[in-house]
């Protein structure tokens, strides 16, 4: 017995043994380089202090680009989630030979972000792009810059609809089909059953999805550096730009703007936990 | 209106919007495949004539041909890293510490939470130089791909173990006589093939399209596809179409077989 418990123990700590190599990598390409922002970001020339961060508050220039971040993560979210509601909702409706066609394609366009995104974009939307002519001839508008704001918003919310779609998917599964009958049984209308049940219980799931698409939109750097070379004002492109620009370098005030990125990230990550939690889950 | 025709109404609803999400989603990849196909295409909304030659020009490019190859050796290196580091943890921490599970989901957050352009911003300081100097290496690239890899990985694989039910499945392999080492490599191991596979798939095609580390920590010292990309932004639009389109061919190969293996499963 007493062997057995010695062999039992012996295991554990060779089983404790196999964990170092992955907390080694770990560490190395994950903790480390956090760490260095966070300390760097408080550093300044003649010691610590929050020098950097005033400087960004009192900074016109990096004030927009942490606004402009907001703002296209917001609109992008809003537009997303309402495609993916409308999406998820009529895939629960059709046959399952489109919907399993469609979700499979969505899935794979989730891949479709970044360079060549923005890429495809230019081709669509750009100034001679076959959209811009077409709606310009149909009348619908007079110009669109895909390089301004506005069309940043629209790219973000073509890659906020496959993971919009991909999260809420499942969460319509929560809404039984019974359910809608017993309500119509009871007397309540369409209107009635969205307001008191349907709405009610997607409510965290919905606010889940919209959350980490905000976060999605906020980390987001490759679409709009390729789209713009990197000469829109967003959060990522200002903390890049000052690592590994040819002029200007001071990784002290990225590490700064870095850890206002990441203080959102992890207001959003934390709601999202939260919210998780609270969601209603089928019963399998 | 009698309830059939209600049924109707709302069932052609559903199946436009469905549709409708479709051709959404599906209009930059149809753009982009028409303009790789088309000998040109300026101020007009539909090409000139079509070619093929965009395809033969991009595949007889060497450039084009190191970036691709050198994209495959950064994938596959960061999953092999990923596998071995990652099919162990999983193993210790489930059979013998399973209240570490609480813990790694939280670490397994963080690649989520910090975006790449933060960890950025330190990597390059702390092996920019000095005894683990590996910026502009292929090495770095490795590294960091394990750590987005990580949390899928880890999800995919524990939800594997726990259908399996490790802890029976464990006794009863040492029931028999096997060695713990025995019985996690040749029963434990067999058990998680399907769903290993399905997250290296998906994976891989998450990685492959990776571009911000690749941008900023390497760049055009070990060329990957997706910076090959951006820096023929100033070549001809149908030659990157070709491009894109060649690349989201691969892509698309890699979540069907995903997706494939999903479905034999169940």
């Amino acid at each position: 017995m007493s062997t057995d418990l010695t062999t039992r123990k012996r295991g554990k700590w060779l089983a404790a043994l196999c964990l170092v190599p992955f907390a080694l990598f770990f560490i190395a390409f994950q903790i480390a380089p956090l760490v260095w922002v966070a300390v760097h970001s408080v550093s300044v020339d003649d010691g610590w202090g929050l020098a950097n961060f005033s400087k960004i508050f009192s900074s016109k220039f990096y004030l927009q680009a942490i606004k402009h971040s907001l703002q296209i993560a917001f609109w992008s979210s809003v537009i997303g989630i309402f495609i993916a509601i409308l999406g998820s909702y009529s895939l629960h409706q059709v046959d399952s030979k489109l919907r399993d066609f469609v979700m499979a394609f969505s899935n794979m366009t989730s891949n479709f972000a970044g360079v060549p995104l923005a890429f495809a974009f230019v081709i669509l939307l750009g100034f001679n792009g076959a959209v811009t002519l077409m709606l310009k001839k149909i009348g619908w508008i007079e110009d669109f810059n895909i390089y301004s704001k506005t069309g940043l918003i629209v790219v973000y919310s073509y890659f906020q609809i496959p993971l919009g779609v991909m999260l809420l998917f499942p969460a319509f599964d929560a809404l039984r089909q019974d359910w809608r009958e017993s309500a119509a049984l009871l007397g309540a209308g369409s209107w009635q059953f969205w307001r008191f049940i349907g709405l009610p219980i997607l409510t965290p799931a919905l606010l889940g999805t919209f959350v980490i698409l905000l976060a999605n939109a906020l980390g987001a750097y490759a679409t709009v550096y390729a789209l713009t070379t990197g000469n829109f004002n967003v959060l990522p492109i200002r903390i890049a730009s000052m690592v590994s620009g040819d002029i200007s370098l001071n990784p002290d005030m990225a590490s700064a703007l870095a850890m206002i990125l990441v203080s959102l990230m992890v207001v959003v990550t934390i709601a999202h936990q939260w919210l998780l939690r609270r969601s209603y889950h089928v019963a399998r | 209106m009698s309830r059939a025709e209600v049924g109707l109404i709302g069932g052609l609803y559903h199946r436009i919007v469905v549709w409708l999400l479709f051709l959404i989603l599906l209009l930059p990849l149809a753009g982009t495949l028409l303009y790789s196909l088309s000998t040109s295409w300026s101020a007009t909304i539909l090409p000139d004539g079509l070619t093929f030659k965009w395809y033969l020009e991009l595949w007889s490019d060497s450039r084009f041909l190191a970036a691709f190859g050198q994209s495959l050796i950064v994938c596959f290196g960061a999953l092999a890293l990923s596998v071995v580091l990652i099919l162990p943890l999983l193993f210790v921490v489930h059979y013998y510490f399973p209240k570490l599970d609480s813990l790694m989901n939280i670490l397994i957050l963080l690649p989520f939470a910090i975006p790449p352009v933060v960890s950025s911003v330190g990597l390059l300081q702390v092996y920019g130089s000095g005894p683990l100097a590996m910026v502009g290496t292929p090495w770095i690239l490795i590294g960091c791909y394990f750590t987005i890899a990580l949390p899928f990985m880890y999800r995919a694989i524990t939800n594997n173990l726990q259908a399996i039910n490790l802890p029976d499945l464990m006794d009863a392999a040492h029931l028999l006589g096997a060695s713990t080492w025995k019985a996690a490599l040749f029963v434990v191991l067999p058990n998680l093939r399907k769903g290993l596979m399905v997250s290296l798939f998906l994976s891989f095609s998450f990685l492959f399209g990776e571009f911000v580390f690749a941008n900023i920590l390497v760049g055009t010292r070990y060329e990957t596809l997706q910076v090959y990309l951006n820096n023929m932004r100033n070549s001809s639009g149908h030659f990157s179409s070709a491009l894109v389109i060649s690349y989201f061919f691969f892509v698309l190969l890699f979540t069907w077989a995903a997706n494939h293996l999903n479905k034999d499963k169940s």
